[in-house]
């Protein structure tokens, strides 16, 4: 399992980062460290450039300057991008048919029991839910078993209680693992973070929070995590 | 179940305003021939009929075969090879600027006055459709999906077999559906230009000898084996590409009370 960067204190390592989108900076000059086996999770408001940089730290991103060093990643998109032909456990195995390994189908099906999908392995897309979808996702990530895993409003689209559930679903599953969040919700940073940065301005700039005394996922009844999320709302709303 | 009612009810209103217009109008049996006429001739000539319907067929089943294969490779290799996409595509585009018809004497002059003619008519019309759909299709594949693709290591070649090809077939099965309506006229086209068998030949033959009821009669059966065609090819098409739901209002409005 996780933990393959665990030799070194930090996993990605970005220096000087910059992109420019028609002439205009996204960032310049940006650093972000992730540290091994952490979750590191990157607030700001839409347009920032969070993707972009997100993007930059998977290699998609061929325009951008800077000194990038990380190891290959597992990433994870916005949508669940599930191909709407293959069923669940064909989506799940996608990453080694598409290097042209051997799919491991064995693992496949355990970690989709492991996210309550035991029934649904042969089932297309189309008749899941979006948690459901979200989860075939979240196993397809698994599978690529990387030690770093970059992830987009992963759970943006979903309803806030199926949020609740796939957030600690993902802490659970997901635990030694390097790990960059972009997200919009206050709360789901502050419940899933050891590092949280505030990503604001152009060029951007990252700016690093105080946090809860409690190791993540923390509790969302805690009085602390809840008065962090009413500073952070305050903040980024002003 | 439903369906077929309704169109033997189609059927039937249009078999009665053709019998209306030759009642109405007195036309002669030469000019306009009723139903009945037609219907008799098409039991008379059935053997004839059958045997030049088997030609046609066949030069439209080959010309489909042939065209969408073509048209498929030439899909693949336009959206893959880039110097292909450059140098080929207008050429591609350019040749659709010739129209059927006029090539037909030439491809008959060539090819000769039996099928081959006829195929390759038929392959020119329905290469075309396939092959611009198929391109279509493979050059708006979801840019996530290949994120995705790059992020997990995949090369170009596994991209376009597992995300570009499969994503693309909806829309390659629009270009077939295409195709399979437009391929018999390549075919008849073919036939009245120069053959020695098939509809096309009959009906010209029949036509200079006044024999309007039997060139009716080919008539209805081109029709139907077109329309026979064309839902089997809908229907296999379906069948192949499942997860393309249909999104028409009326099948959307169902669902809710399905689920």
């Amino acid at each position: 399992m996780g933990g393959a960067a665990s030799d070194v204190e930090f996993a990605v390592d970005i220096r000087g980062a910059a992109l420019s989108y028609g002439g205009v900076p996204l960032f310049d000059g940006l650093d972000i460290r992730l540290e091994a086996g952490l979750w590191t999770c990157l607030l700001g408001p839409s347009g920032v450039g969070k993707t972009s940089l997100l993007r930059l730290i998977a290699g998609l991103d061929g325009a951008a300057a800077g000194r990038v060093r990380a190891g290959p990643v597992a990433y994870m998109g916005q949508n669940d991008l599930l191909l709407p032909w293959a069923s669940a456990l064909d989506n799940a195995v996608l990453g080694a048919r598409l290097r042209g390994e051997r799919s491991d189908i064995e693992r496949a099906r355990r970690l989709l029991a492991e996210v309550g999908l035991e029934a649904s392995s042969e089932t297309r897309p189309a008749t899941l839910s979006g948690g459901e979808r979200q989860r075939v996702a979240l196993v397809r990530t698994l599978m690529e078993d990387r030690a770093v895993v970059l992830m987009d409003e992963p759970f943006g689209s979903l309803d806030a209680i199926t949020r609740h559930a796939m957030q600690d679903l993902a802490a659970r599953l997901l635990a030694g693992r390097t790990v960059l969040l972009v997200t919009h919700d206050p709360l789901e940073a502050l419940r899933l973070g050891d590092r949280v940065h505030i990503m604001t301005g152009r060029p951007a700039v990252l700016e690093s929070l105080p946090l809860p005394d409690l190791a993540p996922p923390r509790d969302v009844r805690d009085p602390a995590v809840l008065a962090a999320q009413g500073d952070l709302l305050a903040r980024l709303a002003a | 179940m439903k369906a077929a009612l309704r169109m033997a009810i189609v059927a039937a209103g249009l078999l009665i305003v053709w019998q209306a217009v030759v009642s109405a109008t007195g036309a002669q049996p030469f000019i306009l021939p009723g139903p009945a006429a037609v219907a008799a001739a098409l039991v008379r000539h059935f053997e004839l009929l059958l045997s030049h319907a088997g030609t046609t067929l066949a030069e439209i089943l080959l010309g489909l075969c042939l065209g969408a294969t073509l048209g498929a490779f030439s899909a693949l290799v336009i959206a893959h090879v880039r110097p292909a996409r450059l140098w080929l595509l207008p050429v591609l585009v350019a040749s659709q600027a010739v129209p059927v018809f006029a090539i037909a004497p030439v491809l008959v002059l060539w090819l000769g006055y039996g099928m081959a003619s006829k195929v390759a008519m038929a392959v020119l019309i329905i290469f075309f459709p396939v092959t611009a759909a198929f391109y279509d299709g493979l050059s708006r594949t979801d840019p996530g999906w290949l994120d995705l693709a790059r992020s997990m290591g995949a090369s170009r070649w596994r991209q376009l077999l597992h995300l570009r090809i499969p994503a693309a077939l909806p829309a390659c099965s629009s270009g077939l559906r295409v195709a399979t309506a437009v391929a018999p006229i390549g075919a008849v086209v073919g036939e009245w230009v120069g053959a020695s068998a098939g509809l096309g030949y009959l009906m010209l033959h029949a036509n200079a000898r006044m024999q309007v009821d039997l060139m009716f009669a080919a008539l209805l059966v081109l029709a139907a084996m077109a329309l026979i065609l064309y839902f089997t090819v809908d229907r296999l098409l379906r069948f192949a590409v499942p997860w393309q739901a249909d999104t028409l209002w009326q099948e959307q409005e169902k669902e809710p009370a399905q689920s």
